[in-house]
């Protein structure tokens, strides 16, 4: 197995991949609707559940950390939505900056 | 397509290299197991993932693994505990008789 490259999410057995945190928490708002615009996504046969998994497993292995569960979600849904030619990149960010203006955030 | 593989045979799971959309986790690549249960068909999510069709189907299996097998001396749970994975028919090679 030395010879594996093993992709970020396959973290079974790594040595330097700590307990498992497993405390329960209230899914919040952005979190539901993260889940639910995936599940619309899925719905209309826009992507299935293994292009939603490799979208995700092709983050930057940095940037995998970095994000928790639902965010990975949301950076996977956008990877696909691009690839398809449904949303572009620019799209995107100039939504999240009309928000971010909106509702304050930093 | 029919299975190739029946309960109780043993398997080895490639260690090929293999980059892509694999569903085969790094810690059983290379590994001797058994196979514990015939799943079905299923398509190919190696194919799925990047938008093919996933066809043909895959046998897919429950394969059974020895703890210890896998981890060695860092195992510290008790004598035949076992692990169980899904593996897809094109990660297993027969294992036994005058191969072994």
């Amino acid at each position: 197995m030395d010879d594996e490259v093993r992709a970020v999410h396959d973290r079974g057995g790594r040595p330097d991949a700590g307990p498992i945190d497993r405390t329960e928490h209230q899914l919040e708002d952005w979190e539901h609707l993260a889940e639910g615009i995936s599940g619309a996504l899925s719905a209309k046969g826009i992507r299935c559940t293994d292009e939603s998994r490799r979208a995700m497993e092709s983050l930057p292995p940095d940037v995998y950390e970095s994000l928790k569960y639902y965010e990975r979600w949301i950076a996977g849904a956008e990877i696909i939505l691009i690839e398809k030619g449904i949303l572009t990149r620019e799209e995107i960010d100039a939504k999240v900056a009309e928000l971010d203006q909106r509702w304050g955030a930093g | 397509m029919t299975a190739r593989f029946q309960r109780g045979d043993r398997v080895r799971v490639r260690a090929n290299g293999q980059r892509g959309h694999i569903r085969t986790p790094g810690y059983v690549r290379g590994k001797t197991g058994w196979i514990e249960a015939v799943h079905g068909e299923f398509r190919n999510p190696e194919s799925l993932a990047y938008g093919g069709d996933g066809l043909p189907k895959r046998a897919l299996y429950l394969v059974a693994f020895d703890q210890a097998d896998l981890w060695g001396r860092r195992y510290r749970g008790a004598e035949g505990d076992r692990l169980t994975v899904d593996i897809f028919e094109h990660w297993l090679d027969p294992v036994g008789g005058d191969n072994d």
